[in-house]
């Protein structure tokens, strides 16, 4: 079985994250990238199905600029078998629908038996990937999984909405996204480090995808301008009179936090 | 004259290559996600964390520098230098117990025979074992080769009766690698045995309370009539010395490591406390004699990182006097890592010498640095006696 996991290049969920006024994109230069965390849970949830049968392999497909080669390296650090890098510069200021395009065309021939990505990625945050792919594609979708299980030709998982927990399952192939619900990802261990080297690394241009770059969508969705968000607004101060207490929980209560 | 050797130390590794990079990281995570959280807690609570300590194991961390064919990770010195640097950020008491364990699964892989390595080496390598080192005694510390505890061969086994002193995770741990005397006085009458932690005549004494490195258990063990297999007698009788040192050239870099971990995450602590603490209407970070403190910290941090790369790299490339060069790095990032440490201290003021702030912590452990895997005195005179013999 051959389990192909997306996996992004993301700034550090916990430093500064800055877009470009110019441009409207996202400054990649302003923080360091890490493996965005939720993708680093597909990948564990890939890697685990792994572990309980030795002949699964595992491809980790991650789509953005030369240096998403080190979320790559990473995959492959933690147990990854080989990876897949989809990169040109045409495709800076992709949106969804380009992205979403652009790895369906990777996919098509891929012989993914399972595709997972996470629910939507930390930086963007759209959402939209995982079902625009699985339509791309015409393979049932699975979004918003905790608890994979493949079984018998079939992916299951539990999907947790406001009010129930449905269990969905699909034939294989099929398109699942995850959630944080997901375990936390595994460290790479200093074997798997060392030994990321020496596992195949396949860079693919447009061209090669056969989508030419003139003929790529262009992205259908571009910022036309951004700002940073304003400076927090003066709250109301409460001056302890003996009656601070009661007015915090009245402003609680009020606001419906407690 | 030149110091030592007319041959230059190796050329300290100013730049690590990717691969190192990404160790440093996945063990900065490992240390700040499965360490760090606990550290203050397992130092009050007295806890040593074997299950945290397996799952270490799981990464390599049980054999970085043991072979791959026995389940090792096969990392260079000057890697284990960078990893127990960056282990020892997340709990110096955690990272040098590893480092024991280490100098135990290094000992096997480089000294036992093919059976042994097969029979001992891949569960420490998994750290489904752990290891305990065994040498020093009540009455022989730096005197180490006075020691005496008695092997004597009866048939196809050894009978080992004495006490050894100070045994880091004794105890607690699986597999204890004795130094004992076969033969006459001094270095060359001393023996290595393999020891399990079942085995008949062996027990240990009470969990010391002490000053320091209070997360891993540090007991005597006693060999009342203890019967090992002459089959797991590590290499000949008389070479147990000599084995033994050389574990500790590697022991005491991976000692120098920790203590540069333990006063670099006090000093940025510390760097985090002044800039943000105020003082007569300015951060502290504003007042001069604070910066001179900062920038001593630094620089004495950056010069022993400097010799402990430098002396990494002369276990690696078999430099002619790597115990030298490993006891310069022992001693220098020792002093001045708790030098830096106590400086954190000071820095924090009030809460520095609180529990909560980790820092009080840091410099307990590292204070027993200056004194284990051979005394700075000792470091020394193997340094002087160095330089002495060249100009005889």
């Amino acid at each position: 079985m051959r389990i192909i996991v997306l996996i992004k290049h993301v700034p550090d969920t916990w430093e500064e994250r800055v877009l470009d006024p110019a441009t409207g994109r996202l400054d990649r230069s302003a923080s360091e990238r890490v493996v965005d965390e939720i993708t680093e849970r597909a990948l564990e949830a890939a890697l685990a199905l792994k572990d309980s049968d030795k002949s699964i392999e595992v491809v980790a497909l991650t789509m953005g600029p030369g240096e998403s080669t080190g979320a790559i390296k990473k995959a492959l650090s933690m147990g990854a078998d080989s990876g897949i890098h989809l990169v040109d510069d045409a495709l800076a200021g992709a949106d969804a629908m380009t992205t979403a395009a652009t790895i369906a065309a990777a996919l098509r021939d891929a012989g993914a038996d399972l595709i997972i990505a996470g629910n939507e990625s930390t930086d963007g945050r759209g959402g939209m990937l995982p079902a625009m792919l699985a339509e791309h594609l015409g393979l049932p979708a699975l979004t918003f999984i905790s608890d994979l299980v493949v079984e018998g030709g079939r992916v299951r998982g539990e999907r947790a909405t406001e009010t129930a927990t449905s269990v969905v399952s699909a034939a294989l192939p099929a398109v699942v996204s995850i959630t944080e619900g997901m375990p936390e990802p595994r460290f790479p261990s200093f074997k798997g480090i060392m030994g990321a080297k020496k596992k195949p690394v396949a860079s693919h241009s447009l061209a090669d995808l056969g989508l030419a770059a003139d003929a790529t969508p262009r992205a259908a969705s571009v910022v036309l301008s951004c700002e940073p968000r304003p400076g927090r607004t003066g709250a109301e101060p409460i001056v302890d009179d003996g009656s601070a207490g009661q007015r915090l929980a009245d402003y609680l209560a009020q606001q419906r936090l407690v | 004259m030149t110091l030592l050797n007319d041959a230059p130390m190796a050329a300290p590794a100013h730049a690590l290559t990717d691969e190192q990079a990404a160790l440093v990281d996945m063990v900065r995570d490992f240390a700040r996600h499965e360490l760090e959280p606990h550290a203050i807690e397992w130092d009050r609570t007295k806890h040593f964390p074997v299950d945290v300590i397996r799952g270490a194991g799981e990464l390599g961390f049980g054999g970085i520098y043991v072979s791959e064919d026995v389940g090792g990770a096969g990392l260079t010195r000057a890697d284990a230098a960078l990893i127990f640097e960056e282990l020892a950020k997340g709990d110096v008491t955690i990272a040098a117990y590893i480092s024991i364990h280490n100098m135990v699964a290094w000992m096997i892989d480089t000294f036992g025979d093919g059976a042994q390595r097969e029979r001992w080496v891949p569960r420490l390598a998994s750290m489904e074992h752990l290891g305990s080192y065994c040498l020093t005694e009540p009455d022989a510390g730096s005197d180490a080769a006075a020691l005496s505890t008695r092997a004597v061969r009866d048939g196809d086994e050894y009978v080992l009766t004495g006490v050894k002193q100070f045994i880091s995770g004794a105890g607690s741990t699986d597999v204890y690698i004795v130094m004992a005397r076969t033969g006459e006085p001094g270095p060359a009458g001393i023996t290595a045995f393999i020891v399990p932690s079942d085995a008949a005549g062996l027990s240990f004494g009470a969990n010391e309370v002490k000053m320091g490195w209070n997360a891993q258990p540090t007991r005597a063990v006693i060999l009342d009539g203890v019967r090992v297999p002459a089959a797991d007698r590590l290499g000949g009788e008389g070479q147990g010395f000599t084995m033994a040192m050389k574990a500790l050239n590697g022991g005491r870099l991976n000692i120098a490591a920790c203590s540069l971990g333990g006063a670099q995450w006090a000093l940025d602590r510390a760097v985090q406390h002044i800039r943000t603490r105020r003082a007569f209407g300015k951060p502290l970070s504003e007042q001069q004699s604070l910066v001179f403190t900062i920038a001593d910290m630094e620089t004495e941090l950056q010069a022993a990182r400097l010799l402990l790369r430098s002396a990494a790299q002369s276990i690696d490339t078999g430099h002619p006097d790597v115990a030298a060069h490993c006891a310069m790095a022992k001693r220098f990032a020792t002093d001045v890592a708790f030098t830096a440490a106590n400086a954190a201290l000071q820095l924090h003021g009030g809460y520095g010498y609180l529990a909560e702030y980790g820092i009080e912590k840091v410099v307990r452990d590292l204070r027993v640095h200056q004194i284990l895997e051979g005394t700075n005195e000792i470091m020394k005179l193997i340094i002087g006696r160095s330089v002495l013999e060249k100009a005889s």
